[in-house]
């Protein structure tokens, strides 16, 4: 993830992203996840190469990056946490983990922290209901939350 | 002769430490010079005993659980490799009660196979259903999948062999079987199970809907969150295609079928079935006014069935042994076998499939064993964010899609989550509003702008601003939702804040402080 990235530079690698996958069927969203993979967000100057390699209108693809949580349009922290705050997950306490976890990481949801080690996200459910309360750091899993986990999360980001 | 030890890789077993004990398990094996191997199965479904780590000791399978990495040489020294006996040891897995007295006909394999070997596969049944439907005409098939009774498992049940009539009758330049693997309800975890545990199911589930239809290409839709999923689900169809089980001649049959996985990309509304077509298409994924149904413009406007993962993996088994034998599980119209996803304040929470017809509380009390807390059960939310919060004393409701209609409730994808004493069935009220206002696909007033003045309402009435007039109002704008609203999100969000104030009216009275302050 570079958050400087030249202008020129991210038509280049957008132009090429689009070329790879412009042959699926419906190639738009992919096109937009492998964008984000490249640079950590969707560039703002990403979005009219797309839209002129794929002969759609901009806000068309703005339109689309916008609909959907996923995509973000500046970068994020080093690390993203985020917290289930879907039902099974507050019928076991997921909601003092959330203010547990936002007090100790200095952010709400959707915030990075200042020395940009963290952005803290909600999510609706990760399929860990049977050991709520569950969280994602990085793609990875962990269920039955507790105190321990909260100090070992917040270590873990401040590395 | 080696011995195989089996350490889960399912992501609720990893998100408890399954990574950790493999790798201790691993070292152990090679530190002690024992002659095993390791094998990643699926989940067994018994989640406050994961990470379960198993042993295969003459054809049984002995469990120890939970795991934890310190435990590991413990159990060496017990003599895990030819099944000896620790505290932690749970004797033969298939033996014990939750399993025991399960239905598994989809869920058959997750957790015993490897979920990435088609020889596995093969020797525990895979693919006999679609050899015999490669030798059946498409109609015949669709027939099987007819009379079995099997009704769609995303939610809407809607009859599945129907479903694919429409589109064998339907005619287009091509055709499409898309798998709803968007999973977002909260609760609900049996599709993830089966991507994770048990790939090639699904896979021939809908290779057998593309012959009974005539479709040659298929998308599974995984939702975001479940990068495991997605993972297995991929390399799966890899090796299905390596295989000819998909590609220009299914099994030899002459017919084609392929299968591409895509990705969602966190809109809940994507599980809406037209909104997750829109999304396949690469717009934004707003839901669709029907007619004209998927079923005959869907895809790129060309017929198109879809459906649930578990709709789609439990016709494998439906070919494989008869649409009688499946239909003579069940009650009423509900037929076959449900995968029960217990989840939430619960003992022993998990995946349970059975029979439709059980009651809400013996699910609940005696096969969940009641709450973790070991308060009292005061709500069970069944169906997701849309479903209806019931108290006990419904709990002798079956489960089973007219009974649960009838109490105003639904089964939706079969998740049910457990709540003890402490939760504030008004918190919960205005929380599925919240998550409509979040998610809503922005299509249709009532759902847009209803579930944020719902929020508003809901904290009136919380601060004890009016509440009478305020929960009129919240009663009224349900009512607008549930009428006015295109979809089902905004349709059903009424049914969890509904009955949250019919069942629990005691938490949307006014607080006596604030009154007293005023
Ligand atoms: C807001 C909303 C979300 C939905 N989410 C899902 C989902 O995640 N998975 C699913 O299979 N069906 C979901 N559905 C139901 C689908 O629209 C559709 O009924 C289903 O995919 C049809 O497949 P089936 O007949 O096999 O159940 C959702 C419906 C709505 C209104
Ligand atoms: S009810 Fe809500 S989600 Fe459904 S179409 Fe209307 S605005 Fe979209
Ligand atoms: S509700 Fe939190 S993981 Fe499902």
């Amino acid at each position: 993830m570079n958050a400087h990235v030249a202008n020129g530079d991210i038509a280049e690698r957008t132009r090429a992203i689009v070329g790879a996958l412009r042959s699926l069927e419906g190639p738009l969203l992919p096109i937009l996840h492998e964008v984000q993979d490249e640079f950590g967000y969707v560039p703002h100057e990403a979005l009219p190469v797309i839209a002129s390699e794929l002969n759609l209108s901009r806000a068309e693809v703005h339109g689309v990056m916008t609909f959907y949580h996923d995509y973000r349009d500046h970068p994020a922290g080093r690390h993203v946490l985020k917290l289930c705050r879907a039902e099974a997950c507050q019928s076991m306490g997921g909601d003092a983990v959330a203010d547990r976890m936002k007090t100790l990481l200095g952010v709400d949801f959707h915030q990075t922290a200042l020395d940009g080690s963290v952005t803290l996200e909600p999510v609706y459910c990760l399929g860990l209901c049977a050991c709520a309360p569950a969280a994602m750091l990085d793609g990875e899993l962990y269920g039955r939350i507790d105190d321990q986990t909260i100090a070992d999360l917040v270590a873990e980001v401040r590395r | 002769m080696s011995v195989t030890i089996y350490v889960p890789r399912d992501a609720a077993a990893l998100a408890l430490g399954a990574e950790k004990v493999a790798e201790a398990v691993t070292q152990e094996i090679a530190a002690r010079g024992i002659d095993a191997k390791i094998m990643r199965n699926g989940s067994r479904g018994m989640f406050w005993l994961e990470p379960l780590v198993e042993v295969e000791v003459s054809g049984k399978r002995i469990g120890y659980g939970p795991v934890k990495v310190k435990d590991v040489a413990a159990l060496f020294d017990a003599g895990l490799e030819s099944g000896g006996d620790h505290a932690l040891c749970l004797g033969e897995v298939e033996g014990l009660p939750f399993l025991k007295e399960q239905t598994r006909l989809t869920f058959a394999r997750c957790g015993v196979v490897d979920p990435l070997s088609l020889k596995d596969y093969e020797a525990h049944g895979g693919l006999a259903g679609l050899r015999r439907a490669a030798d059946m005409a498409p109609a015949d098939v669709v027939k099987e999948v007819t009379e079995s009774g099997l009704r769609g498992r995303g939610g809407a049940g809607f009859p599945t062999g129907i479903k694919w009539k429409t589109v064998l009758d339907a005619v287009g330049e091509r055709k499409y079987i898309v798998c709803n693997a968007d999973e977002g309800d909260s609760g609900t975890f049996a599709d993830r199970m089966i991507m994770e545990g048990d790939p090639f199911v699904l896979i021939e589930g809908m290779a057998i809907a593309g012959l009974a239809t005539g479709a040659t290409k298929g998308f599974i839709y995984i939702r975001s969150e479940y990068p495991h999923a997605i993972a297995t689900m991929t390399e799966a169809v890899e090796i299905a295609g390596g295989a000819g089980i998909l590609g220009a001649s299914v099994l030899s049959s002459g017919r084609a079928f392929d299968i591409e996985v895509r990705t969602g990309a966190g809109a809940y509304v994507c599980g809406e079935e037209t909104s997750l077509l829109n999304s396949l298409e690469g717009k934004r994924g707003v839901v669709r006014a029907k007619p004209p149904l998927p079923a005959h413009q869907g895809l790129f406007a060309c017929p198109t069935v879809i459906n649930n993962v578990i709709s789609l993996a439990s016709v494998p088994v439906i070919l494989e042994k008869g649409a009688v034998f499946y239909r003579d599980f069940g009650m009423g119209r509900s037929r076959g076998t449900i995968p029960l996803q217990i989840a939430g304040n619960v003992k022993h929470g998990g995946l349970y499939e059975t029979a439709f017809g059980l009651s809400l509380g013996d699910i609940v009390e005696r096969i969940g064993g009641g709450t973790a807390t070991g308060r009292p059960v005061k709500a069970v939310q069944v169906g997701g964010p849309l479903g209806a919060y019931f108290p006990r004393t419904l709990f002798d409701t079956p489960f089973d899609y007219e009974a649960f209609a009838a109490k105003d409730g639904l089964i939706g994808h079969a998740g049910i989550v457990i709540f003890d004493d402490t939760v504030d069935m008004l918190k919960q009220a205005r929380f599925a509003m919240e998550f409509c206002a979040v998610e809503s696909c922005g299509k249709c007033t009532p759902c847009r702008i209803g579930s944020t003045r719902g929020v508003e309402t809901a904290d009136k009435i919380a601060q004890g601003i009016e509440p009478e007039k305020n929960r009129a109002l919240l009663a009224d704008l349900c009512n607008t939702m549930k009428f006015g609203s295109l979809c089902a999100l905004g349709g059903f969000t009424p049914y969890p804040v509904t009955s949250a104030m019919t069942h629990f009216p005691d938490d949307f009275a006014p607080t006596p402080l604030i009154e007293a302050a005023e």
